[in-house]
């Protein structure tokens, strides 16, 4: 075991585990916010450059501290690391930095944008982000394509993290869409126009940290906080068939896989559960998800609630007190 | 260098045309392939795209780039994220003789915008058109590595150095003279590999 | 004259071809060190002879030598980075158009110090007719039993091949170079792990630039101390050079490390002076990536030394008042070009060649662009040029690779030297709208005075 600190605080890790993932073994407020790493996901992180951390002692052989902020999802922990993420004001200029980047030609359309409340870039932005929009200039703009029948790509909002991509790759037999073209005209595409059918195309959804893929049978049908996010389960031939419905009164509106605290699927699902099973009587219902942290679906408090949220006077964020 | 914030890249569609290698290319492929070693025949993509660009119609179509993925075993996807990203690969018909002129610092400081402007003058293009009897295209591209030897233009894949807007008319004369004469370009980029 | 190393037979003629190459001393570093060297005597010269990394790093080659996994049951690699794609530099393609053997030797020499068997060179796909010399000279090497099994009895067995790029800058660096190799996009690798432990196909890898490689051929040839002993201090041997811009002699020079950048630029044998006999203005010395200096600032350090070809002297002042010598790409500025339009050529640049992968580098370059259009174009602001200043800072040291850093820096560092002809962007939209060399001359009278050596600069 190895032991490094984080923020001030001790932990004990196994070799090979990488800061991020030792600060989500403390949890709670030291976990550097990620926008492109995906623990299910090989190879993916290190690119969005939000999770950046200071290394002020690389290890307890060679204390020396790192030159620049590391990325935290793929750099590995030494023995007797010393790390700071809140603590350090370079890195919370840093990723004020990279919020600002991210923001620069992000549509901020929220009002009409299907993820609202649920969206990534809102917490991270709300965290760490300006109060206003710094750039004066005109944003990128793509046209809003789908894949498939059932997904909606706006690449206007798309932040180019690579999971829909990985999640092709690693998951499906045939990976149809992809990366294409460079640089700030970058864009998630098929290129021709195929439309991408594996049975598990629809977890591309779950993945997507912001509202550039979203479900075309839930388009414009409610706002997530709204919903009752109820833990259900069928008898399915193709994947687990454990999902979180998502519900108002006795009507389900969405199907989305089971997330857990930092935001990742638990269990990928298939595309029948996922956009075919609305009924009330495909799914038994187990009950309701508890749905923690700063989350505007909680604030809307359909469950008893223990906690209340301020803000924290350092990075700005919410955060919870019992 | 004027902008357009609204992005709008080409959508391609797939013709179903047929497209295949001559046999004596196909060898010169499959031996490339061999330099790499087994399972990672992924690697002679981008030579292999070299050669199929240009045996196949001087532009990557769909069915030129599928056709690539299916003699290395690969999605269609991979081959077309790779053409995309590299500025050799052209996604559209081009002229017959591409010319590229080098925008980049130490060009632009000894000559080449003024090359460029001529070439606009004189082909009544803009960078990234090709003349209306497709013999031209004119595009604006960064460092050539040519620095010293600026201003500095390729054509297809010659370098052409030390221009000035009397140079560049004389070579323009000459490449219309070629057309005519149908004559055939320096070596094949299959003839480069031996 | 300076000693030549690499290039002393440049001027033979048939010196691309085995046969003359062969008759002027080519390949005996490789009988040497095949034949009566041990593999770890080969990498002991090399860190003797203090060589460092000649593609812009300058990192130590014997070290990167040394951080090669020996313990893996892998086969290892040796990768050439011949994707000179830095503006300004183009010493590795009038080596390798001239020069192909040195090249292959060094390669060969390398390759046997590395425990390498195979080996490939990644040539920008711009350059394809070098990709045809290559060949031929592989073919020669081959045929001379140089190459192949079982190289002259020895029992070591080495190929070399020749895979060509397709226009991206990004493969220069040496994780995307590996990336584009194995036939994807040129997006560098989050590190580490590094090259040396999972490079190509996930196989202990060491990439070179072709100067760095080329220069193992002298090293071994004349011994590593021997070597070490040209140049000054840390920074060893001789350099190719780039020159280019505004000066009489454009074209790539071989110099000792340690020469005074006031004789490179004023030296008939080489630069030659400033053309036109106009004034020198400002100097990149390493390549675009690196910080602009001007005139004063490149002929003198702040201190008021006189500026060396050095690692150690360029990069005196650290960025405040210094530069790099990155890879040798010296352009040369007079006093009619304009920063700002310079400036904003260069971010163009960047923001062209951002693979795009990470949001500081692709988002932040395109924003400069934005920001430096205007101002080149007298619509811009004041707050503009701080603005830049912080975009700059923001990308600077947050990227995947080092493209953001190169990104930033010469917009920062034309800021910090060069803040004035911003500012005249600004109040003069009229004079700069029009007039896009040249706007603002700078009074003679403000010029530094001759320095005394016959020099003019200001």
């Amino acid at each position: 075991m190895i032991k490094v600190t984080i923020d001030n605080i001790p932990v004990e890790v196994e070799d090979g585990t990488t800061i991020l993932q030792a600060a989500r073994q403390i949890g709670g407020k030291v976990v550097p916010p990620a926008m492109c790493y995906y623990s299910k996901l090989k190879g993916s992180g290190g690119k969005c450059r939000t999770c950046l951390v200071k290394v002020a002692q690389g290890s307890a052989k060679d204390p020396r501290p790192m030159p620049k902020l590391v990325a935290s999802c793929s750099t590995p922990v030494q023995d007797g690391m010393v790390v700071q993420n809140l603590t350090s004001p370079e890195v919370r200029e840093a990723r004020k930095a990279i919020v600002e980047f991210l923001l620069l030609n992000h549509p901020l359309d929220c009002p009409v944008c299907d993820q609202a409340g649920e969206c990534d870039l809102q917490d991270l932005s709300f965290g760490y982000g300006m109060e206003e929009t710094t750039t004066d200039f005109e944003r990128r703009e793509y046209p809003v394509i789908d894949i498939g029948d059932k997904i909606k790509l706006h690449m206007n909002r798309c932040i180019l993290c690579y999971r829909c991509v990985y999640f092709a790759d690693q998951l499906t037999d045939k990976r149809m869409h992809g990366v294409l073209f460079r640089g700030d005209v970058s864009e998630i595409s098929t290129f021709v126009q195929n439309a991408v059918t594996n049975e598990f195309s629809g977890n591309v959804i779950d993945v997507c940290p912001v509202g550039a893929l979203t479900d075309k049978t839930f388009r414009f049908k409610s706002r997530v906080w709204f919903l009752k996010p109820m833990n259900a389960h069928r008898e399915c031939s193709i994947c687990s068939g454990k999902v979180a419905a998502w519900m108002f009164g006795n009507e389900i509106y969405r199907i989305t896989a089971r997330k857990d605290e930092f935001g990742e699927v638990e269990e990928f699902i298939c595309n029948e559960c996922r956009f075919e099973k609305k009924e009330l009587t495909d799914w038994v219902i187990e009950g309701p998800r508890h749905i923690k942290r700063q989350s505007v679906i909680s604030a809307n408090h359909y469950e008893e609630r223990k906690e209340q949220s301020i803000i924290d006077p350092i990075a700005g964020t919410m955060t919870e007190v019992e | 260098m004027e902008y357009n914030n609204i992005i709008t890249h080409p959508k391609f569609i797939k013709e179903g045309k047929t497209v295949a290698f001559s046999d004596e290319i196909m060898a010169k492929v499959q031996s490339l392939i061999r330099r790499y070693p087994d399972g990672q025949q992924k690697s002679a993509l981008l030579p292999v795209l070299h050669i199929a660009q240009e045996e196949l119609g001087g532009f990557l179509s769909v069915d030129v780039m599928d056709y690539v993925a299916s003699l290395l075993g690969i999605q269609p996807i991979e081959v077309y994220e790779v053409a995309t990203f590299y500025s050799m690969f052209y996604l559209d018909k081009m002229g017959k003789y591409v010319i590229e002129v080098c925008r980049t610092g130490p060009c632009a400081i000894s000559g080449g915008e003024q090359i460029l402007a001529h070439l606009q003058d004189v082909l009544e293009i803009k960078p990234g058109e090709t003349t209306s009897d497709g013999i031209f295209s004119l595009k604006e591209v960064e460092c050539l590595g040519s620095c010293g030897t600026g201003p500095v233009m390729q054509v297809n894949t010659e370098y052409y150095e030390k221009l000035t807007p009397g140079k560049v008319d004389k070579l323009l004369e000459d490449l219309r003279e070629y057309v005519n004469r149908d004559k055939q370009g320096d070596s094949s980029w299959a003839e480069n590999f031996c | 004259m300076g000693r030549k190393l690499l290039l002393a037979n440049i001027d033979v003629p048939g010196i691309r071809g085995f046969d003359a190459y062969r008759a002027h001393g080519g390949y005996a570093a490789v009988e040497k060190a095949l034949r009566g060297m041990s593999v770890s005597e080969v990498s002991a010269e090399v860190n003797r002879s203090g060589l460092r990394g000649r593609g812009g790093a300058g990192f130590p080659t014997g070290l990167k030598w040394s951080f090669l996994d020996r313990k893996s049951d892998k086969p290892r690699y040796l990768v050439c980075n011949a994707d000179e794609s830095e503006p300004g530099t183009f010493k590795d393609r009038y080596l390798m158009h001239h020069l192909p053997h040195l090249l292959i030797e060094g390669l060969i020499i390398s390759s046997y110090a590395l425990g390498v068997n195979t080996c490939y060179i990644y040539i920008r796909g711009e350059f394809k007719y070098i990709v045809g010399i290559l060949e031929r000279a592989i073919r020669e090497a081959h045929q001379h039993g140089f190459l192949g099994e079982n190289i002259l009895g020895t029992g070591f067995s080495l190929n070399i091949y020749v895979h060509p790029g397709a226009g991206a800058y990004i493969c220069g660096e040496e994780t995307a170079l590996l990336e584009s190799l194995e036939g994807k996009r040129g997006n560098p690798r989050i590190k580490p792990p590094f090259p040396a432990f999972k490079g190509l196909y996930g196989c202990p890898t060491v990439v070179n630039n072709v100067e760095t490689l080329a220069t193992v051929v002298p090293i071994i040839n004349m011994g590593g101390d021997e070597y070490a002993r040209i140049g000054r201090g840390k920074s060893t041997g001789t350099k190719l050079i780039s020159a280019s811009g505004n000066i009489n002699n454009p074209g790539v020079f071989e110099i000792e490390m340690g020469l005074p950048v006031e004789d490179f630029i004023y030296a008939p044998e080489y630069c030659g002076g400033i053309a036109n006999e106009k004034y020198l203005k400002a100097v990149i010395p390493g390549g675009s990536s690196v910080p602009i200096l001007p005139a004063d600032l490149m002929l003198n350090t702040a201190k008021g030394e006189k500026r060396l070809m050095t690692y150690e002297s360029l990069a005196d002042g650290d960025f405040v008042s210094g530069t790099m010598l990155g890879s040798g790409g010296f352009i040369v500025y007079d006093e009619d070009q304009c920063i700002v339009r310079n400036t904003l050529n260069l971010t163009h640049f960047y923001r062209h060649e951002s693979c795009g992968q990470c949001s500081p580098c692709r988002e932040g370059t395109s924003w400069m662009e934005k920001v430096l259009y205007r101002l080149e174009h007298g619509e811009g602001k004041m707050s503009d040029i701080d603005l830049l200043v912080r975009v700059a800072k923001n990308i600077e040291g947050n990227t995947i690779c080092p493209l953001g850093d190169a990104a930033a820096w010469p917009v920062a560092s034309a800021i910090r030297h060069f803040r004035g002809e911003f500012e005249y962007h600004v109040k003069h939209p009229e004079v700069v709208k029009n007039v896009h060399h040249g706007a603002l001359k700078i009074e003679k009278e403000s010029l530094i005075p001759d320095s005394g050596t016959g020099v003019n600069y200001w």
